[in-house]
């Protein structure tokens, strides 16, 4: 399993900090930080410790199986997020 | 500097002076910290500006008020600083004073007809559902069939969505009472909304824009043609497109091929590439002209709309609301940087007119960056500006003011203001509240006029 965040998220980055292994992105200060319009965990490297859902001020974490059905699409564009090239890689591969 | 403890004042009580307020005692835990709120009530756009179908967010008045009032933080609600108290007798009781007022005013459109009745910004309807106490009496002509938002913003996605919920929906929210008795009665059917730029510029977040195509009982209309994108915006995107353009790229594509709906009886229609000419009407407003653009590139590489020919629709609508983008409006006695529409500071440091700092003033949220980013990026920006000022603090560099205690502060609010609503009245105002809306099975059920707010104060 993993968590994911939805689009109620506010960009506070509390989770960011709360993390263990460090798979919620992007981080205050990368390059694609200031665009994102929300912060995404990594599938691939959650470990399901329940950290983040514990500092989040607005409740915009849920494991994959308790995600509202609202906020269903959330786990796909989670992973979507980690699947392409991140934006600063591309941002660099045009310039 | 003297052992007196430093005392801060912070004049808004927003998202962007709470989280100054939390990062101030987290870098120096000995100051001792005021909220001035306009208000009767604390956090700002928290409470009027974020839309009352978004109660999740909401629930961050919960993480203010245990970072600030529960940490020893005093209210002074129902004040406002430039009319009850001047900056100046603020800086002879605090050693230093730090402005999170934020953007209070939108920006025009600068087009005819503009000033039409039925024509307004679109930050005065969100403050009127919201219950913003100066707002409250403002009435909508919602009996047109048509409505036209003017932005492709997260604004103008909220007033959309207002305008298009079912209104039994609402009332499962903190809509102020007014605005759902007022939405009940809309007749408004079709809400259109333009954006100058195209599908791949939209400023609209993909969380925002998922919305608008998935409300009960609204069809969402975009047409095949407005999302193809021209090579210049094709390129952009795959180039240096963020995750979001392309996700809202995505997602406008699928809306356009959805087949048509008879089923609904409230529609969104999302039109591109469309700028708003002028605004028609005798009394009131009663069509909007559009002209049609293309995406042309700037000479520092962005992509920027054009006219593109002479071609004039016009649109019959009741109801125009703008929103593209807000404004903050100058402080008395405060510099204030014209173009910018901010107070002139360095990393929230204010700048007197010469250059130099001016000791003892910050800038934190809208009115130090302008009106950008959202709720968390003030978590950000606060922590720039405490670490500014616990630097000037550790450093020396601020004067002892002339009255360094409370009493001086607490005696002229006395005398100034006898309405002054502390923590105890905001705690009584909000268990009021969220105790009607208990009754009534909503989240919160607000109260709106200043009097009723004061009223349940004193309770």
């Amino acid at each position: 399993m993993t968590y994911v965040i939805a689009g109620s998220c506010i960009k506070d980055d509390s989770c960011v900090e709360a993390c263990p292994v460090d798979c919620i992105h992007p981080k205050p200060g990368a390059p694609d930080f200031e665009t994102a319009e929300q912060l995404y965990i990594d599938p691939d490297m959650c470990i399901d410790c329940d950290a983040c859902v514990e500092a989040c001020p607005v409740d915009a974490v849920f494991a994959d199986f308790e995600t509202p059905e609202k906020f269903a699409y959330a786990l796909e564009l989670n992973a979507a997020f980690f699947a392409e090239e991140s934006t600063a890689e591309r941002t660099r591969a045009a310039a | 500097m003297s052992r007196e403890t430093a005392r801060i004042a912070v004049v808004g009580a927003g998202p962007a002076g709470a989280f100054a307020a939390d990062r101030l005692l987290r870098a120096r835990g000995d100051v001792e910290i005021d909220l001035f709120e306009r208000l009767p009530t604390p956090w700002g756009l928290l409470r009027a500006g974020v839309a009352p179908d978004h109660q999740e967010i909401k629930r961050l008045d919960e993480t203010f008020h245990r970072q600030t009032l529960e940490r020893g933080c005093r209210l002074f609600a129902n004040v406002e600083v430039g009319v009850d108290l001047s900056h100046e007798e603020l800086m002879r009781h605090y050693t230093a004073v730090v402005y999170a007022t934020g953007a209070q005013t939108d920006k025009s459109l600068g087009i005819p007809g503009e000033e039409l009745p039925g024509s307004w910004p679109a930050t005065e309807f969100v403050a009127w559902y919201n219950g913003h106490p100066d707002y409250r009496d403002l009435e909508f002509d919602l009996s047109g069939r048509r409505a036209v938002v003017i932005g492709n913003g997260n604004v103008a996605a909220d007033v959309t969505r207002m305008l298009t919920l079912d209104p039994d929906e609402l009332a499962r929210t903190d809509v102020a009472d007014h605005a759902l008795e007022a939405l009940r009665e809309s007749r408004i059917e079709e809400v259109v909304v333009l954006g100058r730029r195209g599908p791949a510029q939209a400023a609209f977040t993909s969380a925002e824009l998922r919305e608008l195509g998935r409300l009960g009982g609204v069809e969402l209309r975009v047409s095949p043609e407005d999302v193809e994108l021209d090579p210049l915006s094709e390129r952009w995107l795959a180039e240096r497109g963020t995750f979001t353009a392309r996700t809202n790229v995505a997602l406008l594509r699928e809306f356009a091929g959805r087949a048509p709906r008879t089923d609904t009886t409230r529609r969104i229609v999302l039109r591109f590439l469309s700028s708003p000419l002028e605004l028609r009407g005798d009394e009131r407003v009663e069509a909007i002209d559009i002209g049609r653009n293309e995406i042309v590139e700037s000479g520092d590489g962005s992509l920027r709309p054009r006219a593109a020919g002479d071609d004039v629709e016009t649109i019959e609508c009741g109801l125009v609301l703008r929103s593209v983008g807000y404004r903050a409006v100058p402080l008395p006695g405060v510099p204030f940087d014209e173009r910018s529409f901010i107070l002139p500071n360095d990393s929230g440091r204010v700048r007197a007119p010469d250059g130099k700092p001016l000791l003892g003033v910050y800038a934190v949220g809208w009115i130090k960056r302008g009106p950008t980013g959202i709720l968390g990026t003030n978590k950000r920006d606060a922590e720039e500006t405490a670490r500014c000022l616990a630097e000037d603090l550790d450093s020396g560099s601020l004067p002892v003011p002339e009255h360094p205690g409370r009493d001086g502060i607490d005696a002229l609010l006395a005398e100034r203001k006898p309405e002054l609503v502390t923590v105890d009245g905001w705690r009584a105002i909000d268990a009021l509240e969220l105790r009607t809306g208990k009754e009534q099975e909503r989240p919160r059920v607000k109260l709106s006029s200043r009097e009723e707010l004061l009223a349940a104060a004193r309770r």
